[in-house]
């Protein structure tokens, strides 16, 4: 917190180099999400 | 009590009873196709709200002093601040896996919209939990805030810069909001069921 955190620009887009890594892993979960296999069994 | 009619407490608890029998509301049983990891998300959201509510508690109980100075209350107020972290990630991967299922389907409508408005209810409290940490930084995020609501004319009644009214917003009135809002959600999905998948258009349709 004591620095000035990084950021990365591409015309009108402004965005932190952090919230761009966490938006890119909530990307990679969600396709995980959807792609891993499930654990079977009890009776479901 | 005398009257023709129950009383309202007799209606709720028959109305409850019916809307919520005890197999529904703790239910044992999912349908198969609940077996996907998609589906896990809704409940990794509550588990980190229930952190998050838990960790803000301790912190309101022992106070700045100890979680600005001691090794317990930093830990607690790191806890706090990943609870909130995973609980908006957690949150956000839960609500594109609705989106893309069109969870409003089957009656649900007011599920989503609960969830929706729980979703814009957490930003408030998550903003307002910044807007307490008693540092530099907060003091920053309630300048920069204070142009933009006052804006949009909200200004008088949200005063970011007033530290008491933010401080409250955060320990109560927002986390009782969400709190309902969160409750009335997890219900609505006790009582519609969980989402059926969409149906699978490769498969045979019957002839005629």
């Amino acid at each position: 917190m004591d620095h000035p955190g990084y950021y990365l620009n591409w015309g009108f887009i402004h965005i932190s180099l952090a919230n761009l890594i966490v938006i890119a892993l909530m990307v990679v979960v969600f396709v995980v999400a959807l792609i891993a296999p499930f654990p079977k069994d009890r009776g479901r | 009590m005398s009257g023709a009619g129950p009383t309202w407490t007799a209606r709720l608890r028959d109305r409850a009873a019916a809307a919520y029998p005890p197999e529904r509301l703790l239910p044992d049983r999912q349908p198969a196709y609940v077996a996907s990891w998609i589906y896990v998300f809704g409940v990794l959201t509550l588990a980190a709200l229930i952190v998050a509510l838990a960790s803000g508690a301790l912190l309101a109980l022992e106070g700045p002093q100890w979680y600005h100075l001691s090794a317990k209350g930093h830990f607690v107020n790191g806890l706090h601040l990943w609870s909130v972290e995973l609980f908006f990630f957690t949150m956000v991967v839960h609500l594109w896996g609705k989106f893309f299922m069109a969870a409003w389907r089957g009656g649900r409508t007011l599920t989503w919209m609960t969830g929706a408005v729980a979703f814009l209810g957490s930003i408030g409290t998550a903003f307002t939990g910044y807007l307490v940490q008693s540092n530099f930084d907060a003091q920053w995020i309630a300048t920069q805030a204070k142009d933009g609501l006052n804006a949009v004319g909200v200004g008088a009644w949200f005063n970011v810069l007033d530290y008491g009214q933010m401080l409250l917003f955060h320990v109560v009135l927002f986390p009782l909001v969400l709190g309902v809002l969160v409750v009335w959600h997890v219900l609505l999905v006790r009582r519609r069921g969980v989402v059926p998948p969409f149906p699978d258009d490769r498969a045979p349709r019957p002839e005629g």
